[in-house]
């Protein structure tokens, strides 16, 4: 058994890490939440520039080729540094889309300028409160032409092109679900920015008024290749989140060995010890969840589903759990804008809001556990 | 990043599971398997001969104490065949409960410091079960304190006279030798006055009560020791040095992985497929499915983190503190599932008979003697404690009684 990632997938995340330590310092995190800037454009530069973007775009597409366990590493250090880019919607949502579902013509056409960062895209699914389901969509689809509104939109108003969800037909079915391209530059598209709970990250109202939009994948099959899509979305977010969580647990950890009360390293009191002992136990949960994820998306198993949504729910567990205690155990310092533990508490609620949230995933893992277990 | 076998693996796999299937004593696996937590049980036979028996033929066959060296009984594995033998013995591992203690502790404990003859005589039968060994650790007064020990040895001769008294000592009514702690310095800070001996546990003086427990079984016991004679050729270790021999013991017991720590979640999920509520099936129930999902992923957790653990010793590394997460979770993981299956059984939750109660009676068993889980072999908050300062390098507690001579240590508030 090796359920381990390789020396060499070991030394893409040191150097990954690298990187982004240099790129992506939480001055440069600060500098988008301040709302400067909507996104890092030098940091997106760099990353395209390291071949971080398209690491599992096939060659042939202008990507690196390597793979999806490949792509886990570099999300677990895009989570643990906050990197303010469009990373997710980008790679994981409109990437992935495109090559789950897209013809040989459509890949040739968007996936080189997805992978040299050169375009950015993202999923437009959500209409307002709710999570993922076919009756949630009304945005809709006729003679070609897509009109509705979206929100909030992952980098929407950063992105070139949208995967659009929108519907087909009225009958209610999961199959009058359709996915579409559509350029946000052309006529008929009209954008807000919205203000979020992690302002160093985009987030946007998409308003159609009869746009072009491409179909993506056979009309019928949109509802499934978006599950399929959010499945595979959910473990390399799921990576972000350990990412992110472990550099929480960091956090605690060397604050609680620098900071003295009472005359005493405040890590020596049992209170303090066992909070970080169960952010701890959080985080290695989520880490071999991740992991698993990571196996079943790498080789296309038929777990894949459950895997992913167990990973979504562990992942998003420990990253809010680790980022709330990490803030407890600065105490009031924690809270001040000056530290950093706010951005990481941001981070972590916001993405336990993307793909669906947590009672999604819950329906969809014990749905799943379900089919396996009657089979 | 796979689940395979090496060839080295996957050839020692086969070799155990061919081995096993022809010699298991397959008419008790289904009710083996259905034993979740607590004492085995097996309908018309006793449970301690049908397990001396399986672990003397997997002796006589080579399959005992793996990784012990040839020598003393075992086969020289590497960790990882040992990993790979449990994951292939699976419900027939539990026949072994009885012997947990004297393989995984006092045999390596024996191993790292009795004499070879005695190494050579005490360790094989151990090894094949024809002797069962305990471990004389707690007391009433030092539980998770373990060097709080007040047992006394005190020097006649070329004997020691031990005076005490012993608790919650697995097994000790069914016992022929134990690994005993004692203290033989009162005078001296708490961890520098003890030794260890080992003993013959039918030695006069030895008296054993088996301790009725909370859940109305009684697998622990009280042993007194009146004036009990143990020659000092049965000393493990300098005089005075008991406690780094009792770390000895303790780290070995972090050499087992479990690859199946019961969490209970197995059963909940096979119970609520079935079960009806309200108006439909459990399972589309919000609430239960958010439940559900909530110890799903904890469940999957444990098992794939004691994957990459079996993975670390596939590459030859040794397993470390980080391991301590294993019950830490699925203890009061049991506990709450325990708690949630019978709320899900309403008022008819609190009926454990056999005849009547979902499942055999299973969760309510499973309520019952969770407690104890939580306690045994390190506390939910001593493994906290040592995931915090042996993972996270936080600082030790602070320890008021660390340099003060033992019998300058107050025992009792006011």
């Amino acid at each position: 058994m090796n359920f381990d990632f390789s020396d060499d997938q070991k030394q893409l995340r040191d150097q990954a890490r690298r990187f982004l330590a240099e790129h992506s310092s939480p001055k440069a995190v600060r500098a988008v939440l301040d709302g400067a800037k909507p996104y890092d454009r030098d940091l997106w530069k760099g990353l395209a520039g390291m071949g971080f973007l398209g690491v599992a775009i096939p060659e042939e597409f202008g990507g690196a080729g390597a793979g999806h366990l490949e792509l886990c590493v570099i999300a677990e250090e895009m989570g643990r540094a906050l990197a303010p880019v469009p990373f997710s919607s980008s790679i994981y949502l409109a990437a992935e889309a495109i090559m789950l579902a897209g013809s040989d013509e459509q890949k040739k056409k968007y996936l080189p300028g997805l992978a040299d960062g050169t375009t950015i895209g993202t999923l437009a699914l959500f209409e307002g409160p709710g999570n993922p389901s076919p009756r949630a969509i009304k945005a809709a689809v006729t003679n070609g032409a897509l009109s509705g509104t979206k929100l909030p939109v992952s980098d929407g108003d950063i992105a070139d092109i949208a995967i659009v969800a929108a519907r087909t037909a009225q009958s209610g079915r999961e199959t009058d679900i359709a996915l579409f391209i559509v350029d946000l530059k052309g006529k008929g598209v009209s954008r807000k920015t919205l203000t979020n709970i992690d302002p160093s990250r985009n987030q946007a109202e998409i308003t159609f008024d009869n746009c072009p939009a491409e179909p993506l994948g056979p009309a019928a099959e949109g509802w499934s290749l978006l599950t399929r899509v959010l499945d595979r979305a959910a473990v390399l977010v799921a990576f972000e989140q350990v990412g992110g969580a472990d550099r929480t647990l960091e956090m605690g950890r060397d604050y609680a060995l620098d900071r003295i009360a009472f005359g005493r390293q405040i890590g020596s009191f049992q209170a303090v010890k066992h909070l970080l002992a169960d952010m701890y136990v959080s985080v290695t949960l989520a880490r071999s969840n991740a992991y698993y994820g990571a196996w079943a998306l790498s080789t296309n198993a038929s777990e894949l589903s459950e895997a992913a949504a167990a990973a979504r729910i562990s992942a998003t567990q420990a990253f809010q759990h680790c980022s709330k205690n990490n803030i407890q155990v600065h105490g009031g310092m924690g809270f001040t804008w000056e530290f950093d533990c706010h951005l990481y508490y941001r981070r972590s609620n916001a993405l336990a809001l993307a793909l669906g949230s947590l009672s999604y995933w819950e329906d969809q893992l014990i749905d799943r556990l379900r089919t396996r277990n009657a089979a | 990043m796979n689940f395979d076998d090496t060839p080295q693996e996957a050839a020692f796999r086969a070799e155990a599971r061919d081995w096993i299937s022809a010699n298991a004593p397959h008419q008790y696996k289904d009710e083996l398997a259905k034993a979740s937590l607590g004492r085995v049980q097996l309908k018309g036979a006793n449970i301690l001969e049908v397990g001396k028996a399986w672990q003397k033929k997997k002796a006589d066959a080579g399959w005992a104490c793996l990784h012990w060296p040839k020598d003393y009984g075992g086969r020289g594995a590497t960790p990882i065949e040992r990993v790979i033998w449990q994951q292939e013995e699976g419900v027939f591992g539990k026949l072994s409960g009885l012997f947990i203690i004297g393989h995984g502790m006092c045999g390596p404990t024996m191993m790292a410091y009795a004499s070879e003859d005695q190494k050579r005589e005490y360790l094989p039968p151990l090894a094949s079960g024809e002797k069962v060994w305990c471990q004389l650790f707690s007391e009433p007064a030092g539980g998770s304190d373990v060097a709080g020990l007040r047992t006394r040895a005190e020097r006649d001769g070329d004997d020691w006279i031990i005076n005490g008294q012993k608790i919650w000592t697995s097994g000790a009514h069914y016992s022929d030798h134990g690994i005993l702690i004692t203290r033989t310095d009162p005078t001296v800070p708490k961890h520098k006055g003890l030794t260890m001996f080992f003993l013959d546990m039918k030695s006069p003086g030895v008296e054993i009560k088996p301790i009725k427990q909370a859940n109305g079984q009684a697998e622990f016991n009280e042993v007194y020791f009146t004036n009990v004679r143990i020659p000092d050729a049965q000393r493990l270790g300098a005089v005075g040095d008991g406690w780094n021999v009792s770390l000895t013991t303790l780290m070995n017991e972090r050499m087992s992985i479990g690859a199946n720590v019961a969490t209970g979640f197995p059963e909940l999920f096979a119970f609520c497929a079935n079960l009806t509520l309200g108006d439909g099936p459990a399972l589309d129930d919000r609430a239960v499915r958010s439940k559900l999902a909530n110890w799903a992923v904890r469940a999957s957790g444990l098992k794939y983190t004691s994957f990459r653990a079996i993975s670390a010793l596939s590459r030859g590394e040794r397993p470390g503190p980080e391991n301590s997460i294993g019950k830490l979770v699925a203890g009061s993981m049991i506990q709450d599932v325990a708690t949630y299956a019978l709320d899900l059984q309403g008022a008819a939750g609190v009926v454990s008979s056999p005849e009547q109660a979902e499942l055999g009676g299973k969760f309510q068993a499973m309520l019952l003697r969770s407690p104890a889980t939580r306690v045994e072999g390190g506390t939910d908050e001593i493994l906290r404690n040592i995931i915090a300062e042996r993972v996270l390098g936080l600082p030790g507690d602070i320890r008021v009684d660390k340099d003060v001579p033992f019998n300058k240590i107050p025992t009792k508030g006011r």
